[in-house]
């Protein structure tokens, strides 16, 4: 039985401990924002925070997350009204498939959180997620522009 | 339903199969037949629609049918634009949705072509997708007309509003669009003149953004049905080859399995509760593969077999002009080059997925697709039902770029449906088994020759292709006498992908050399290395003749005014001709693909010989109409993502028949640290549809080695870059 606390909300469900917290977030608990793209902890796609740090949840087993707050991309905005960083998201037009966004917002906005005005080295270091779609200069501005708001 | 408009859609059903993929089909009016569909949709509560491509709602909600699909393009914004615009509604109420390709079939195809390949999301069907717009819009003010029994030509629309002008009555789109669906459709319907447009050409916001930046949008991977079911597949890892057996035994025993099945004659699947557990004993079963002949096939050997074709006697001849190799052989000064380019894997972000319930007498899949409608017939073959008994609802793809275009993992989902009727069962790729079963850019390699005169002018060009044909591989019916014209793309004579120089003995042929890796369209297709070998070959030239690159190549296009202003516009926004900054180098090229005109110019620096920067990259494209400047922007900058992803870090290597690479580790993508400064210049010079989502992809990868050629002296003439130890930063 694996005990956790995501956006906020308790969960309990049997599943194996060694199981990718990923694969229990999207078919224990249902939320399927968080998305697969490699599984090896290479392209970011996954990314949710345990307890305000991002993390690749393909490669974190539930047993590491038990007892800790994780959000995810369904937990970020208040109810309707988007957090900063899904405003700039929106305003700047990022997204063009869309896979990556949700990993792609849950790295900036930690990153956000730890350093609030982040130069482009800061942001170059961070934010290392893949997008096929090649999004990085809407991506780049609409960091920048969640900075100021 | 008159007979002249039945003969008409026949005679459009003709035409599409005889065209098959890839060409532009005989659409006549796709959208006169809505009073039938209305009344059968009303018995179903579903609102009635003004034609196939416009459905208004009572409150003037307006839903616009998209037959294309959206994989992050913004093609669905863009056509949703060109239906408003002649319709005249607010653009704030415009909604979207996907119909059916059993719908089309149903309604013989009154949605034309579902396919969204090309890069002709858009020029394909901007005709009929606008008289949509225009006849719905006649037909609403017709219904206005009849009920206040004022003539027709008295009433205007705009902006969902219909007014009569000497009365000043007014109502709106959405009380009438009952009365409107009943009416018989114009015959004429005139379009616009372009400087009329009020919505295309402007940057108006994508209808889709909002889900997926909450989580929201369903993408395929994503799909939940009721009592549904998991599954993951491992094909065997030789193409062509066979599943000799398995062990099923310790599977059959983990947590959650619920069948472990042979998927043809080649594959085997696992469906489970979770897709997580149907992975683990996919993992645990101990597989014995069969790969034939094929597993003695090497990235060597393949090379060798192509190597052979430069050379070769026989070659498919595309395009000749005077005597090249004369002209060569009598030249002041003789160059020569040996390009090649490796194969590539699309690498989706979302994985290769299809859910499919199959029962006795219906057979239905939701998948993401770039090609509707023949997932469907891949869904009847695969399910032995008859087409009318089958249906594919479209979900968003998490990226395309041609992979989706494919039907492959459709027909698969459908065969593990069959063996476990009346449950809805998802199939999910690996990431691993997407590496290994691609549809993946083509091998080609190309030796030029180019004789200049005494002057430095290019006297004689000789292009020798050597390698894979993907129409050969994916649809023979469209070689032309055995040729692949397709692989000449920027090459051709004339038409959307011509060859932009004129050069007075010319000779551009192809040695077909096709291998056992299955090829399929990728993001640009041809254009990727066919670019590459001109116009870094150009920029060779043009150092031999001791000229500047940009001075060399305008010499030769005197005849092509259009490929001249983006190579200009490039060159001057570039600062080309111009001191750089300190340690900066630039490059240059154009090419034609998709009906479209692109160039770049790019800025490098190189550290240490092989840490490479792009400082800035400057494309231009003329796509003759720009629809939406902002997306077009995006799909510049994207483009050029994937292109120098490719450039300096893909490949995928043959080794004992299979590929080697299986994830991102050993195929990257580029990082944000990596992404250039990209100034987009959008050149619209009007009179013509040309693509956007692939054409400019091509340019960034030619201006980038130009760059290093000028920063180094070093000519790169094999990729990735990394195998020779350079790397972006
Ligand atoms: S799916 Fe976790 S990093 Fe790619
Ligand atoms: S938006 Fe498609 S992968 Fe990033």
């Amino acid at each position: 039985m694996a005990r956790l606390t995501i956006n906020g909300k308790p969960y309990e469900f049997d599943v194996d401990p060694t199981t990718p917290l990923l694969w229990a977030i999207r078919e224990q608990v249902g939320l399927t924002g968080t998305k697969y793209g490699c599984g090896i902890a290479q392209c970011g796609a996954c990314t949710v925070h345990i307890d305000g740090t991002a993390v690749r949840s393909c490669s974190v087993p539930v047993s590491a997350a038990e007892g800790k707050k994780i959000t995810t991309i369904e937990g970020i905005a208040a109810g309707d009204v988007l957090s900063k960083v899904q405003q700039a998201w929106l305003d700047h037009e990022v997204p063009q498939c869309g896979y990556c966004q949700s990993g792609m917002i849950m790295a900036v906005t930690a990153l956000l959180q730890e350093k609030p005005k982040p130069t482009d080295a800061d942001i170059d270091d961070a934010i290392t997620n893949i997008c096929r779609c090649g999004t990085f200069q809407q991506v780049r501005e609409a960091i920048h522009a969640a900075a100021k708001a | 339903m008159t007979d002249t408009m039945n003969l008409n859609r026949r005679s459009f059903l003709i035409g599409s199969a005889a065209a098959g993929g890839g060409l532009m089909l005989s659409l006549t009016l796709p959208f006169l037949a809505s009073a039938e569909a209305n009344a059968a949709e009303a018995a179903h509560g579903i609102p009635p629609e003004v034609n196939a491509w416009v459905v208004i709602r009572p409150d003037d909600t307006v839903v616009v049918r998209i037959a294309r699909i959206d994989m992050g393009q913004g093609t669905l914004t863009g056509l949703a634009q060109m239906v408003a615009e002649e319709l005249e509604c607010d653009w704030a109420k415009v909604t979207t949705e996907y119909p059916t390709p059993g719908e089309n079939v149903a309604r013989k195809r009154i949605w034309g072509d579902f396919a969204t390949v090309g890069s002709r999301g858009i020029r394909n069907s901007q005709d009929y997708v606008r008289k949509g717009g225009a006849a719905a819009r006649m037909m609403l003010i017709q219904a206005a007309a009849n009920e206040w029994k004022v003539p027709a030509a008295e009433c205007v629309a705009a902006n969902s509003v219909i007014t009569h002008r000497p009365s000043g009555r007014k109502t709106s789109y959405g009380k009438v669009s009952d009365a409107a669906g009943k009416l018989e459709a114009p015959k004429e319907v005139p379009l616009k003149d372009p400087k009329d447009w009020k919505l295309i050409g402007k940057s108006v916001k994508r209808l889709d953004t909002l889900p997926k930046l909450t989580g929201k949008q369903i993408y395929g991977a994503d799909l939940k049905l009721p009592g549904m079911l998991n599954a993951t597949i491992k094909d065997c890892p030789v193409f062509g080859g066979k599943l000799t057996s398995f062990d099923a035994a310790k599977a059959e025993g983990m947590p959650g399995v619920k069948k472990v099945l042979r998927v043809g004659d080649s594959a085997i699947a696992v469906v489970a509760d979770t897709w997580w557990h149907a992975k683990t004993a996919l993992d645990a079963i101990a597989v014995v593969w069969d790969g034939g002949e094929n597993a003695k096939v090497s990235s060597a050997s393949i090379a060798e077999m192509l190597k052979e074709g430069l050379s070769a006697e026989q070659a498919f001849v595309n395009n000749e002009k005077g005597n090249a190799k004369a002209a060569i052989v009598g030249a002041a000064k003789k160059v020569e080059a040996v390009y090649s380019y490796p194969f590539l894997n699309h690498a989706t972000m979302e994985p290769m997925n299809a859910t499919a319930l199959y029962t006795a007498d219906r057979c239905e899949v939701w998948c993401p697709t770039q090609n509707a409608e023949q997932a469907l017939a891949v869904t009847a073959e695969a399910s032995g039902l008859p087409i009318a008994k089958c249906e594919v609802y479209r979900l968003n793809p998490g990226g395309g770029f041609g992979r989706r275009s494919f039907s492959d993992y459709v027909a698969q989902a459908v065969r593990i449906a069959k063996e476990m009727p009346g449950i809805p069962v998802k199939l999910l790729w690996t990431r691993e088994e997407d590496m290994l079963h691609g549809r993946y850019h083509p091998i080609m390699q190309a030796k030029l020759t180019g004789g200049l005169d005494s002057a430095g002018n290019l006297s004689g060009l000789h292009i020798r292709l050597s390698g894979q044909s993907i129409f050969a591989s994916v649809h023979a019916a469209a070689l032309v006498n055995g040729m692949d014209v397709a692989t000449f793309q920027g090459y051709w004579p004339k038409g959307e992908a011509s060859l932009e120089y004129t050069i007075p003995n010319l000779l551009i042929d192809h040695a077909m050399r096709n291998t056992h890796v299955p090829p399929g369209f990728w993001r640009g297709v041809n254009i990727n290395q066919n670019a590459i070998f001109l116009e870094c070959f150009m920029d060779e030239l043009a150092h031999a003749a001791g000229q500047d690159a940009l001075a060399f190549r305008r010499k030769l296009m005197k005849g092509h005014p259009q490929s001249l202003a983006v190579l200009n516009a490039v060159a001057e926004k570039g600062g080309w001709g111009k001191p750089a900054p300190k340690g900066h180098y630039r490059g240059l090229a154009h090419f034609r693909g998709f009906g479209s005109y692109i160039a770049a110019c790019v800025e490098i620096s190189v550290k240490d010989g092989n840490k490479v920067k792009i400082h800035r990259i400057v494309g231009a494209t003329d796509c003759g109409h720009a629809v939406n400047p902002a997306q077009i922007e995006r799909q510049v900058a994207g483009s050029f993502v994937y292109g120098l992803s490719a450039l300096f870090e893909e490949e995928c290597t043959v080794k004992d028949g299979r590929m080697e690479q299986t994830n991102f580790d050993s195929y990257d993508s580029m990082r944000i640290a990596q992404m250039p400064k990209v100034e987009a210049i959008v050149l619209p010079s009007g009179g013509f549809w040309g693509g956007v989502g692939e054409p400019t992809i091509c340019v960034a990868a030619p201006a980038v080695l130009n760059a290093f050629f000028a920063a180094t002296g070093k000519r790169i003439r094999t990729f990735p870059l990394k195998n020779h130890g350079i790397e972006l930063v």
